[in-house]
This record gives structure tokens, C-alpha cells and sequence, in this order.
């Protein structure tokens, strides 16, 4: 452990942050409307620090900063790559959307999202509960911003609005479990905190309200049932490109979170939160699956089908640790973060297929929107579908082997319950595979509706390529990321 | 890269290409000739598999092995023996036969359409030559989403319901078998290889799970009553192209799956649940051949009949003799021939009359009479007349049901007779007789594009009846092999 400040564990961070501000300064002297020059400099920025955080990841070295309060070890420098990339196909994918619709009279669409990113770096750095917990504010705050950036749209204020007390009560939840955490254990460091407990010279009952309000924070941020009922609304209400935002990179945030206070801060209660995640998880795939098959609005159905993503996630975090046998925590854990990534690598391409079908005064949002899409662009429908398909779990495309690795971490835990879990995760994958084949059918089978050419920008172009490439390209090569994710995940034990 | 792998990536390659040709309708020539080509290239490359086949053993052949996901230790691992060499050909040949059936009857998407056939030939020909489980059902799964495009873009009225209920239904099957997948994956110390499974010691307990988890995947493919609903609906309302790459492959994977997976590694379970299985399958041979006889639909009577035929495949498998189990493979193979050629047949007058009834026909020999000299040959095909292909493999499964039980052969042979009356009953119905009505009165007899795909079958079916011997010499060393492994016990 150093105790010295250690500037250079956190020298991405502080460059996102720096750069963000002069791009904010620069951003008063842009007068085009689709502000082009900030927009370049912002994807400048991240992909500097995507770069950074690789060529970290890539050295594998696990270096700590301020006393311990923030690390930068291979899963975070990954996640945070993973998290700055995924912030540049949303800006792409989201510009000429968030032109048409008078969001870029200011720069705050990038400001404020490099911003958040900012506060996902830090979320996924911290080594400490507050510090975790003033991640999460930087992440969210602007996030509220950007939601209601359309401000006389009725919609999207009112999402805002959800989003914002929901969320606050969230961070309250989490804050006031972290605060009895603080009591019983007399620490805020993860591994003093860890240290402390293990020790078992502590007040119990308030460790474990503690852990509850923890466990119910974190399932608020991730939106999970029964901690729900925001994200429908603001995946629906907010404008598209925002949607991205916060569905996409943060979702790798919101699992380095759960990894950090829950795995590596909380890992001697596990049997106790790994109860709470089972039944968390087991609600979401009901409720989620089952209210995604209801819906026609395609935001609202991928906001339920992403609370029942969510809860596959939460089942691989539940399968770690079995009676006192940690032995497949290593491959639960990598389950679950490959699923993450995944997860947001197919979202993205799907909200870029959305926002490149919306047009000015046009919002591509109920399904039947897509309707005939094939008869009007074979390959953004090919990108979607492949999208439907992975989001399914259909191989050979890279969904596939997500819902693999989680189904076998689940069943290497052994025990009836497991096996049970197991069974009832594949009959709700049937029920996700009726919802996303809808859309494939209604893009395939029905006729168009509309006949307008989709147009689009090259760099749309070839970034929606790219990235409908790889959901098709990593399901039939899973195997580099796949143990990228085993190295990252065995690294933390180190 | 080996053999295999070319049969494999050669349609698949093709059908990439045309997928990004696009459906601009003054390149459908072009299309649908580099389709032919690519078809014809996966065809010629899948010879030299049969030259250089060794009988003499029952080893994998033309083994291919690279590490593909080495996280979970799954190999790219790929191998033939006499069981699967053939249903590789048969399906090569399909592709050839299904693109030339298509040629001017799909006029809308033609890209796409073709694309589709030659990637899922592609896929299939995967199912038949892979050796790791995660690889089978990688292409096993990824079977699906072609076939679910084909039936929902190109096929009947219905077609969303068909297309649906046919994802769904074997979806969910493969799902358990994937939890069996990964269970054995668990229990052997983590390997995928299937030859490493068969090696495995297990309980009864969890044979018997793992043979019903399979069961679920392979028995709705297969498909077996009482999980055939599906087929019908499917097939009534996908095109005539996709309806005879189901019947004619397709139903072989959940056949092939049997006896790759349910037989060799749950051999005690399967021999402890062979009494269930015979009886599902005599009640398809029997009960479905009676379903068959009162459609009024050709397509449906055709569907039943592929249920009542692979009802002989899945008997023979589990009455465990070198007879029956060689019989059941020959009867995948001839079906393969006829089932395609029976569906293609219909295609050939819904084109013309655009119904599928049979009352909408009667007495088309009249003006249709070399195209009704193949659907007679075909027919008696399907009803499994001496000569024909139908013939040799219904009759090697009888004389090994007889081996087995007495009762057990004599109520299979019975399927002869069932099978004799709705096909030569439909037969009579469509062809025979004066000319039924204006449609067929103005029907006019095939081009030569008809002529050559029916030829083509024509002589398959006839090779196949007369000198079945190249068909089953291949085989013979592998289903010994197979059957000596099965008559191990494996509990430890």
C-alpha cells in the first residue's frame, strides 16, 4: 500500500478532467450549429484516454493513490477503455439526433457527458465508499442535466424529474447504508472495512442494516426489480441519444461498483448479499421479461429487456461464493463482466440504429417504426438484427456466449438451488426471445411504411459498421475477450 | 484449412456475398448464377471426402482441432465417420437442388434468399462435422436464424405464426440442452470434447436427466409425436424451397443428435427408456401415417409423412442392432432425398395453380405428363416401394424390429401399408383421372430448370434403391463401433 498521493495512478482521470473544461471554454466560441469542433475535440479526449486506460490495462499493474482511497488496477483501466469508447460511438451515433431536435444550442450534450464519464472513472476507481459514492453523484448529476436538455419537451422534463428523485433517494439509500457501515467498522477503506469484518469484533445488526441499504442502493442504480419503476420512464421520456448515455457506458460503471463494495469491500457477508441478489435478480427477469413482451414502444421494451439483462448479471455475482468454497468466484465474476460489456456493446449499436431512423420532428421509438427496415437498408437492419439476436442469446452472436458463461458459473456453483436458478433463467431467455424476435419480424416480415432513404453521416456509418461487426465478429471469436476478462477478474486477488 | 472446413465456409462465404450484393432487381441473374456456383463449388468440394473416405475404420476423418475459446477450453474441432459422411453430401446436394428450385419462383429478395439457403447449408454441414459440443450447438442454434427469415419473408399467409412457433419450439428444446452441455462440461473437468464424454462414468440419476435434456432438443427437432405440432404448421406455410431443406436436413440434426449424443453418453439411460422411445416412435409410424391419410392439404399430408418416416429413424436408433441403427441412418438420407422431392414436386403446381389442396386438382397427368411421371416415381418412393430409395432403409429397420420383438416389427411394417394409402391415395387425387378444372386444364408441363432438379433427384432416389451398397459400406464400421460403445454400461 502507498501512502503518498501518487498524481500519476489517477493521470487519466486528471487529463479527462482538464480537457474537459477547456473543451467547456472552448465551446463559448463555437458558432456552428452542429458544433463540429467540440464535437472532434471530445472524441480527441476520449479516445487520449480510452488510449491510456488500455496501455494501463495492457502493463497489468495494480497501483493505488491517495492512501489507498483509489485504485487503478486491470479491470478498472479495462472497464474504463471499455467506458471511454463507448462514450465516443454514443456522441457519434447522437449528434446529428441531438441537432435536429435544438439540443445542441450549447455544448453541454459532450461537456456534460464527459463529465459523467468522468464520474464513471471515478466510480470504477474507488477503493473507498465515498469516494465510490461521490463517483456515483458525478455520474448522475449531469446525467439529470442532460435528460431534461430538451427542456420544453413534456417528456423528457418529466423524465428528469423521475429520474432525479428516484435517484436521490438512491444515493440516499446508499449513503445512509454506507454511514452504518462506517459505524460498525469504524472505516471507510474497502479493505479495512473488509479487515474489520472478517475480525468479527463489530455490532452485526448494524453491519448488516448497512449492507441492506447498500445492496438496495446499488440495486436503484442498476435498475433492477423491484427497484425499478424509473427506468421505463426515463429510458422513454429522455431523448434518445441521452438514453444511450445512460444506458450504456455506465452499465460497466454500475458493475465496477458492485465488484467494489460488495466483492471486494463486503466479501465476508457474501452469503447475506447473495441471498439479496437472487431474489433481486429472480424478479428481474420475471418482471422485466414479461413487461418487455407488453410493450410497443421499442425504448420502453429495451428499458424492461434491460432490467432482465440486468438481473442475468446480478445471478453471476450470486454464484460466487458456495458454503465457504470461493473457487468459482473468479469465474463468476468474469461472467458477469463479460456480459457487461456485451451488453453495452449491443446497446450501443441498437440506440444508433434508433437515432439514425429518427428525423427531424420524427422519433423512430414504437416498433412498428421499423417496420419494412430491410426493404429500406438492409444493413442497418442486419445490424439491428444481429443486435435482436445477441440480445437474445441466439449464437453465434456474442450474446450468446455471455448468457453461456453466467448459466455456467451458475451451474459449476452446484446445489438445487442453482440448478433451479439455471432453468429458470434459460425458460425466461425463451420469453426475451419472443420480444426481440418481434422486432426482427416486424424489420423482416412486414411492409414498409415508410420509404424515405435512411441517411447517414460516414462516421455513422462506420461506426454503426463497426460496431454490428463485432456483435456478430466476437460471437464468432469470443475467446480474446473472454479471458481478458478471466485476467482482469483474477488480477484483483493478486 | 481442411476439407471440412471448406465444405463448411465455402456456401457460407458465397452466401455472405450475396447478402451484400443487394436486391436490386436487375442483378438477379447475376445473383442467382454466382448462387448456383456457390452451391455447386460446396458440392465439389464435399467429393473428395467420400473418395478419400477409409471404410475400414470408425475414427473421426479429416480431423481439424484448433483451441477457439480457450477461457472454456472449447476447441474448433471437426471430424467425420461413416455416420455423418453422407448427411454431409446429402446436404451439399440439397443446397444444389434448393437453388435451382428457387431460380424464377422467388422474384422478391432474391439475394437474400439465396444468401440465406447457402449459409444455412453451411451451418448444417457444421451440426454433421462438429466433435465439440459447444461447437454443435453453436451451429445447431445459429441453424434457426436463416430458417426463421426464410419461412417469415418468403412463405405462405400464416407465415409469422410458422415462423414463430418454429423458433420458438426448438428454441426452448436446445435451451435444456445447453444446461446439459455445460453440466457435463462441469462434471468431466472441464472439456467440451464429445469423445472425451463418451469416456465419462455416470450416475442413473444424472443420465437420466441428461437423456431427457437432450431429449427436449432432439426429439421436438426430430420431430417425435407428441412434440410434432409444429411441423405441419411450419411447413405448410414456409416456401417450397425452405419446406424441403427442413424436411429433407434439418429434421436429420435432431436424428443425428441421438446418436452423437443421447446414445453414446447416456448409453444406460437410453437403454433403460428404449421402451418409451420405441413406443413414441410406432405411435408416429402409425397414429401420424393415419393423421397423414385424411389432410386435405398436399403439403400437410407430405409433413405428416416426414413424422411418420423419421418415426422409422428414431425406432431403429433404440432398438440398439447393427440393422436397425444402420437402417434408421440409410432411412435419414433416403427421406432426405424424398421428402425434398415430394415437397419440390408440390412446388412445382403451387407455382402453377398457387393451391395447395388437393381437391383444387385432379387428372394434371393429362397435361403434365413427364412431370407426373416423376411425382409417381416419387411417390412410390414415399411409400417405400423395392427399387427405390424408401425402400431399403424402412426395410432394414422391419427386419432388425423383428430381431429385436416380433410385435415391435410387426406393427412398424404395418407403416408400409399406411404409407402406401395416403400417398397413393393423394397420388390418384391430384394426377389421375379426367381433368379436374380450368387450372388444371391450362397447366403447362415442366421447363427444362423443373426437369433438371427432379432428374436429379429422380436418379438418387433410384441409385439409392437399386445399389444402396455405397451407403451403407461407410457406415458399417461406425455404427458397430457406436453399438459396442452403447452396450457398455457407464455407471460407475
Amino acid at each position: 500500500m502507498i501512502d503518498s498521493t501518487n498524481w500519476a495512478a489517477v493521470y487519466p482521470e486528471m487529463l479527462l478532467l482538464g480537457l474537459t473544461g477547456l473543451i467547456a471554454l472552448f465551446d463559448l466560441a463555437v458558432k456552428t450549429p452542429l458544433r463540429g469542433a467540440t464535437h472532434r475535440l471530445s472524441l480527441l479526449t476520449l479516445a487520449l484516454v480510452a488510449a491510456l486506460e488500455f496501455i494501463h490495462a495492457a502493463n497489468g499493474e495494480t497501483v493505488y493513490a491517495f492512501g489507498g482511497m483509489v485504485v487503478n488496477d486491470t479491470m478498472g483501466a479495462l472497464l474504463k477503455g471499455f467506458a471511454a469508447v463507448a462514450m465516443m460511438a454514443t456522441l457519434i451515433y447522437g449528434r446529428a439526433y441531438a441537432g435536429a431536435r435544438d439540443m445542441l444550442r450549447g455544448g453541454e450534450l459532450f461537456t456534460l457527458s464527459l463529465y459523467a464519464l468522468g464520474g464513471m472513472f471515478v466510480m470504477i476507481s474507488g477503493h473507498h465508499f465515498l469516494v465510490t459514492y461521490l463517483g456515483l453523484e458525478l455520474l448522475t448529476l449531469p446525467g439529470y442535466a442532460l435528460v431534461a436538455l430538451r427542456r420544453d419537451d413534456l417528456r423528457s422534463t418529466e423524465a428528469a424529474m423521475k429520474y432525479f428523485v428516484l435517484g436521490s433517494l438512491a444515493s440516499g439509500f446508499l449513503l445512509y447504508g454506507l454511514s452504518l457501515v462506517y459505524g460498525a467498522t469504524g472505516s471507510l477503506d474497502l479493505a479495512a472495512v473488509q479487515e474489520a469484518i472478517a475480525s468479527g469484533h463489530l455490532d452485526r445488526q448494524v453491519l448488516m442494516l448497512g449492507m441492506v441499504f447498500v445492496v438496495a442502493g446499488l440495486a436503484f442504480k442498476l435498475g433492477v426489480v423491484p427497484f425499478h419503476m424509473w427506468v421505463a420512464d426515463v429510458y422513454h421520456g429522455a431523448p434518445t441519444a441521452v438514453t444511450l448515455m445512460i444506458g450504456g457506458a455506465p452499465k460497466l460503471a454500475a458493475f465496477a461498483i458492485v465488484m467494489r463494495l460488495l466483492v471486494e469491500g463486503l466479501l465476508p457477508l457474501v452469503w447475506h448479499w447473495q441471498q439479496m441478489l437472487i431474489v433481486l435478480a429472480v424478479a428481474s427477469l420475471l418482471i422485466g421479461n414479461l413487461a418487455a413482451v407488453a410493450q410497443t414502444n421499442f425504448k420502453r421494451m429495451l428499458a424492461f429487456s434491460t432490467i432482465a439483462q440486468m438481473g442475468f448479471v446480478l445471478l453471476s455475482f450470486a454464484s460466487g461464493v458456495v458454503g465457504q468454497d470461493g473457487n468459482n468466484m473468479s469465474a463468476a465474476y468474469s461472467s458477469a463482466m463479460f456480459y457487461v460489456i456485451t451488453y453495452v456493446l449491443t446497446t450501443l449499436a441498437t440506440f444508433g440504429v434508433i437515432m439514425l431512423l429518427s428525423r427531424e420532428g420524427f422519433e423512430s421509438e414504437e416498433i412498428s417504426d421499423l417496420a419494412g427496415l430491410n426493404q429500406r437498408s438492409p444493413l442497418y437492419a442486419g445490424v439491428l438484427t444481429a443486435c435482436m439476436f445477441s440480445l437474445a442469446g441466439v449464437p453465434p452472436l456474442v450474446g450468446f456466449y455471455a448468457k453461456f458463461s453466467v448459466l455456467q458459473s451458475l451451474l459449476n456453483a452446484g446445489g438445487g438451488v442453482y440448478i433451479g436458478l439455471t432453468v429458470f433463467a434459460v425458460l425466461m431467455s425463451m420469453v426475451g426471445a419472443f420480444y426481440y424476435l418481434r422486432v426482427v419480424k416486424v424489420m423482416y416480415f412486414d411492409a414498409p411504411t415508410q420509404t424515405e432513404p435512411v441517411v447517414a453521416g460516414f462516421d455513422v456509418r462506420l461506426v454503426l459498421g463497426i460496431n454490428g461487426a463485432l456483435v456478430l465478429g466476437l460471437g464468432l471469436l469470443p475467446g480474446g475477450l473472454m479471458t481478458l476478462c478471466d485476467q482482469a477478474i483474477l488480477a484483483l486477488w493478486h | 484449412m481442411g476439407l471440412l472446413s471448406l465444405a463448411i465456409w465455402t456456401p457460407i462465404a458465397f452466401g455472405v456475398v450475396l447478402l451484400a450484393m443487394g436486391s436490386d432487381k436487375r442483378e438477379a441473374a447475376a445473383v442467382r448464377w454466382l448462387a448456383l456456383l456457390g452451391a455447386v463449388v460446396g458440392l465439389a468440394v464435399t467429393v473428395p471426402l467420400y473418395t478419400g473416405f477409409d471404410a475400414s475404420t470408425a475414427a473421426m476423418q479429416f480431423a481439424e482441432k484448433i483451441l477457439w475459446i480457450p477461457a472454456f477450453n472449447v476447441n474448433y474441432h471437426l471430424g467425420i465417420d461413416g455416420i455423418s459422411l453422407w448427411l454431409v453430401l446429402l446436404t451439399a446436394f440439397i443446397n444444389v437442388i434448393v437453388v435451382l428450385a428457387g431460380w424464377e419462383v422467388i422474384q422478391e429478395r432474391v439475394n437474400q434468399y439465396l444468401g440465406a439457403f447457402l449459409i444455412l447449408s453451411g451451418l448444417m454441414i457444421g451440426v454433421f462435422t462438429a466433435q465439440d459440443a459447444m461447437l454443435f450447438y453453436v451451429f445447431f442454434e445459429a441453424t434457426l436464424i436463416p430458417m426463421y427469415l426464410i419461412i417469415g419473408i418468403w412463405g405462405g399467409p400464416n407465415k409469422i405464426y410458422a415462423a414463430f412457433k418454429f423458433f420458438l419450439y426448438t428454441l426452448l428444446g436446445s435451451l435444456l440442452m445447453l444446461v446439459a452441455l455445460i453440466y457435463l462440461y462441469n462434471v468431466s473437468g472441464g472439456s467440451f470434447d464429445l469423445a472425451t464424454w463418451y469416456q465419462l462414468p455416470l450416475a442413473a440419476k444424472p443420465q437420466t436427466l441428461l437423456f431427457f435434456a437432450f431429449f427436449a432438443a432432439f426429439a421436438v427437432k426430430v420431430p417425435m409425436w407428441p412434440v410434432h405440432t409444429w411441423l405441419p404448421d411450419v411447413h405448410v406455410e414456409a416456401p417450397t424451397g425452405g419446406s424441403a431443406v427442413l424436411a429433407a436436413i434439418m429434421l436429420k440434426l435432431g436424428a443425428y443428435g441421438f446418436l452423437r449424443f443421447s446414445l453414446p453418453i447416456a448409453p444406460d439411460a437410453s437403454h433403460q427408456w428404449a421402451g418409451f422411445m420405441v413406443g413414441l416412435s410406432l405411435v408416429a409410424v402409425v397414429y401420424v401415417g393415419l393423421v397423414a391419410m385424411v389432410q386435405q392439404d398436399m403439403k400437410k399430408l407430405v409433413a405428416y409423412s416426414s413424422v411418420a418416416h423419421m418415426g422409422f429413424v428414431s425406432l431403429g436408433f433404440f432398438l440398439f442392432n447393427d440393422l436397425s441403427v444402420s437402417g434408421a441412418i440409410v432411412q435419414m438420407i433416403a427421406h432426405g432425398f424424398v421428402s425434398a422431392a415430394m415437397f419440390l414436386g408440390i412446388g412445382v403446381l403451387y407455382d402453377r395453380v398457387h393451391s395447395r389442396e388437393i381437391a383444387s386438382y385432379g387428372g394434371v397427368v393429362n397435361t403434365m405428363p413427364k412431370f407426373a411421371a416423376f411425382a409417381l416415381l416419387f411417390t412410390m418412393a414415399n411409400c417405400g416401394l423395392p427399387g427405390t430409395a424408401g425402400f431399403v432403409g424402412e426395410w432394414m429397420v422391419i427386419l432388425g424390429a423383428v430381431k429385436a420383438n416380433f410385435w415391435v416389427g410387426m406393427i412398424a411394417a404395418s407403416a408400409l401399408i399406411f404409407g402406401a394409402a395416403y400417398s397413393l391415395w393423394m397420388f390418384k387425387r391430384v394426377y389421375l383421372g379426367p381433368v379436374g378444372n380450368d387450372d388444371v386444364k391450362a397447366l403447362l408441363d415442366i421447363n427444362g430448370r423443373e426437369f433438371l432438379v427432379m432428374a436429379l433427384l429422380a436418379a438418387m432416389v433410384l441409385y439409392m434403391g437399386i445399389y444402396p451398397k455405397p451407403f451403407t459400406d461407410v457406415m458399417n464400421v461406425s455404427v458397430a463401433e457406436l453399438l459396442k460403445h452403447v452396450a457398455v454400461s457407464k455407471l460407475p
